[in-house]
């Protein structure tokens, strides 16, 4: 039996674009953009659930989002995890990869006993890929990054392929370990038809809280309770939870700090025209030089 | 991200617009099992919603994965080694998925880990997958086989063999045919016998059997010695893989990633489903509506892809100077594809519906009759419902699976030389719909299934009611059309029952069952222009299409055009 705890993030779907989606402070407008389940944490999970299926054990995906993000475990429940937990507050916002680290780190620490933690390589929109080895610092385990395949558990210990330049190595770690999961290793499996029929309805305590908000009639303890009750509800954990340091979370806690985004569009209109003879490539290649593209 | 189901409009449009709620209450039982269940719904509102939360589940993997893999499976093919038979490794990966997704067991009850789906929303998968890979259909669609061990079967039965159907371990097979029983399935000789114990055994040769290699066959065999015709014949369930040889598949024009095996059943052990001597008369009728229905929408689904591929291909495409979708004759073929499409789609769910309801009220009469409450007023609707589905069900089979050769066909043409090579898939989808007309019963054999409820005028009073209705908008002067070609069917009736003649009227069956469909096709377009004005640009052209038809049916009847059936010999010698 071994526990698993993925790390899932909700992006903005950077593949279909459209307006103005930067910040004048240099951060992501998440709202004027479609959000979705990051690729590489959905194979992530999946390799969780197969490490469930093969040694047995349980699987709970975490992620750290707005409100919005219980969207994405949702859809952890209906591949197949079992418990999910949304880790957000207002102080959370503007996180760099080291506030947000931290933030995961602690919450990993209290959600359970667990084997493995795993987590896509990177997120489609930060692409720094530097989440999972820094959490896996802070909780001061060792970490196996561009994992390819997990090989084989046993006796405490996993086997597993990662990826290197030209090639492969197959590594060996104790548990608890943590795995960063490249895109390409397994395909996620679809959603199972009486998992979405079933956990269609779960809602965090923010979602919940909304709707006592919007109906007089309702009080958020027995409602927490009730969905509590039909497995409905979506573990919220929020600063004061994790009993996290003001001073790390959020903006205040990330050092780094954009200092200017640009959108770079590649124009068609400036195609120049090359003679495919010595002299017209050698023109090419001076004009590449001058605009520093060669040297 | 392609979705086939979230971006079929018309497909959003049947689905909302579907009359489920007594069907749901029926399959519902008031909602009581929700207590047992997580995934059973409160309400039923609350069932529509999963229905098209698993429809979501099917679009996506149809449009996402299934469709991706099609060609390779169109390729690879199932293939048959060492007495076994492979299928594609695309076939493999879409049941893989399927199973995963939960879809292999939709319409069980949750006792036995089916999802308690309505027919009707099978059907409705069942469009999806064949859209992406006809093949992949017949083995999905072969999940239906559980369903006469479910009606038909006793509860051991059930319990043995329909959870590992919805578990998606188990895929089967429906054993009827033999080298000299196709359409006359009366000629079954497959043998059945006891040993002493009572332990049935299954002797002989099936052929043309779809994934024959299955886990779960039903076989249909003689059980009665010495009998000749159809009421020596029973049904039994039993194992296939080790219990019975698979001796070759069959080499096909389409639907290449679905073995189709002659199959030899050397004593193997065997079931007996339900009553003996029931197998053709009862079993088999029963388990046709619903394998008609399924081909049905396996004919839809390949045509809405043949559609999208000659769209997209037109727009994409420029002679001329400018893209041939601008071209009129081109839009034209298009606009008469789209008009088809959605008028078989509103054949094929309003009758999914009046099957998926008649199954409904036969299993709560069977409930009411235990508890011993009376069940007069349900009986009276099965009844009618009988009648209506032993018409509409044949109507369905025959109207979209000839549309989807005429489709397909179409849609070749609009690709020019370039549709006739492998490299586009407009090719495969012209030789998988080649099928739908030939199996589960001929069209002509449709025709037959189809022509006594015309002869009887079966829906006179809807029609009547139909005419006498006040419509709205465009729709209004569509009704007078419709009001003509009804005068036409009763003259052509007229004149088919006073002329006495059995050849005659045989042969004219087609064009008489033809009428009677632009009849009923028509008013579901035009109820349908009702709730969406758009519509009545389908409901206009379907409608004008079916009067200028139903006066070359009528002058097929009346004009003697069929007085040389009598002299065959001599035409054809």
């Amino acid at each position: 039996m071994y526990n698993s705890i993925v790390m899932v993030k909700q992006v903005p779907d950077t593949a279909n674009i459209s307006g103005k989606v930067m910040k004048d402070d240099g951060t992501v407008n998440r709202a004027k953009l479609p959000a979705i389940f990051n690729h590489e944490d959905r194979v992530a999970l999946e390799l969780a659930l197969q490490i469930k299926e093969k040694y047995g054990g349980k699987v709970i995906a975490v992620t750290m989002g707005p409100p919005r993000a219980s969207d994405i475990l949702r859809e952890c429940l209906y591949m197949g995890a079992d418990e999910v937990y949304l880790i957000s507050d207002r102080k959370f916002a503007g996180a760099d990869t080291l506030a947000t680290s931290y933030v995961l780190s602690e919450a990993i620490k209290k959600i359970d006993n667990y084997h493995f933690v795993f987590a896509g390589r990177q997120a489609i929109d930060g692409d720094t890929a530097q989440v999972g080895p820094q959490t896996a610092e802070k909780l001061k385990i060792p970490q196996i990054t561009y994992t390819e395949e997990v090989i084989e558990v046993s006796d405490n210990k996993i086997r597993a392929k990662r990826k290197i330049d030209g090639g492969f190595e197959i590594v060996e770690s104790t548990l608890p370990v943590l795995l960063t999961v490249l895109k390409d290793v397994v395909s996620p499996r679809p959603f199972s038809a009486k998992r979405v029929m079933a956990y269609k309805n779960a809602k965090s305590l923010i979602e919940l809280e909304k709707l006592a908000e919007n109906n007089s009639l309702l009080y958020i303890d027995k409602l927490v309770h009730e969905y509590e009750e039909r497995g409905h509800y979506i573990k919220t954990l929020t600063m004061d939870d994790l009993q996290l340091e003001d001073s790390r979370c959020g903006i205040k806690g990330s050092p780094t700090k954009v200092y200017k985004v640009e959108s770079v569009v590649l124009g068609g209109s400036d195609h120049v025209g090359i003679e495919p003879t010595k002299a017209g490539i050698g023109e090419l290649i001076d004009k590449l030089m001058t605009d520093h593209i060669f040297g | 991200m392609p979705n086939f189901f979230t971006d079929n409009s018309d497909l959003q449009f049947v689905f909302d617009n579907l009359d489920l709620k007594e069907i749901i209450e029926i399959a519902e039982d008031d909602f009581e099992q929700v207590k047992q269940y997580n995934y059973a719904p409160r309400d039923i509102e609350d069932a529509k919603e999963n229905y098209y939360k698993v429809l979501e589940i099917v679009g996506d993997i149809t449009g996402n994965f299934v469709a991706e893999r099609a060609a390779s499976v169109d390729e690879e093919g199932a293939k048959y080694k060492d007495g076994t038979v492979h299928y594609a490794s695309g076939t493999v990966e879409n049941l893989k998925q399927l199973a995963q997704a939960d879809m292999m067991g939709m319409s069980f009850p949750r006792k036995y880990g089916g999802l308690n789906l309505p027919f009707t929303i099978y059907i409705m998968s069942i469009e999806l997958i064949s859209r992406a890979d006809a093949s992949l259909m017949n083995i999905f669609g072969l999940q239906d086989i559980a369903d006469t061990i479910m009606k038909f079967g006793n509860e051991e039965q059930r319990q043995e063999f329909i959870p590992g159907f919805c578990k998606g371990e188990y895929t089967g097979a429906m054993a009827l045919t033999e080298p000299d029983a196709g359409s006359d399935l009366q000629a079954v000789k497959l043998h059945a016998y006891q040993d002493e114990k009572g332990q049935w055994f299954l002797k002989g040769v099936k052929r043309f059997i779809t994934n024959g290699n299955g886990d779960i066959l039903l076989v249909l065999a003689r059980s009665e010695a010495g009998t000749k015709d159809g009421r020596g014949l029973s049904m039994f369930v039993c194992y296939g893989k080790d219990n019975v040889k698979v001796r070759r598949i069959e080499n096909k024009l389409g639907i290449h990633g679905s073995p189709t095996c002659e199959l030899q059943f050397n004593d193997t052990p065997a079931q007996l489903i339900g009553q003996r001597k029931f197998g053709l008369i009862k079993y088999v009728f029963d388990l046709m509506y619903r394998a008609r229905m399924g081909i049905a929408a396996q004919a839809l689904g390949i045509a809405q892809e043949a559609y999208e591929e000659a769209l997209k291909y037109a727009k994409e495409r420029e002679q001329f100077g400018k893209s041939i979708y601008t071209i009129p004759v081109v839009a034209n073929i298009l606009i008469d594809m789209r008009v088809a499409l959605e008028a078989n789609r509103a054949l094929l769910y309003a009758v999914a519906q009046t099957v998926d309801l008649k199954e409904k009220l036969e299993g709560k009469i069977v409930k009411l009759k235990e508890q011993g409450k009376p069940f007069g007023e349900e009986n009276t609707r099965l009844k009618r419902l009988v009648k209506e589905s032993n018409f509409l069900t044949p109507l369905a089979k025959y109207i979209l699976t000839e549309s989807a050769n005429k489709i397909t066909f179409d849609a070749l043409q609009i690709h020019g030389g370039t549709g006739y090579m492998h490299e586009f898939k407009v090719e495969r989808l012209v030789r998988d719909a080649r099928i739908t007309n030939i199996y589960e019963g001929t069209s002509q054999l449709q025709i037959v299934a189809a022509t006594g409820a015309v002869i009887n005028d079966l829906f006179a009073e809807y029609f009547e009611a139909k005419e006498k209705k006040d419509y709205k908008g465009g729709a209004a002067p569509l009704v007078n059309h419709l009001i003509e070609i009804r005068e036409i069917y009763k003259d052509c009736l007229r004149y088919m029952v006073d002329k006495r003649d059995n050849a005659f009227q045989d042969v004219a069956a087609k064009d008489i069952v033809e009428l009677y469909g632009y009849l009923y096709v028509g008013y579901l377009l035009l109820d349908q222009a009702e709730i969406e004005p758009e519509k009545v640009f389908i409901a206009n052209r379907y409608i004008l299409t079916s009067l200028a038809k139903a006066r070359m049916n009528s002058e097929s009847i009346k004009d003697g055009l069929f007085n040389d059936i009598l002299h065959a010999n001599k035409i054809l010698t």
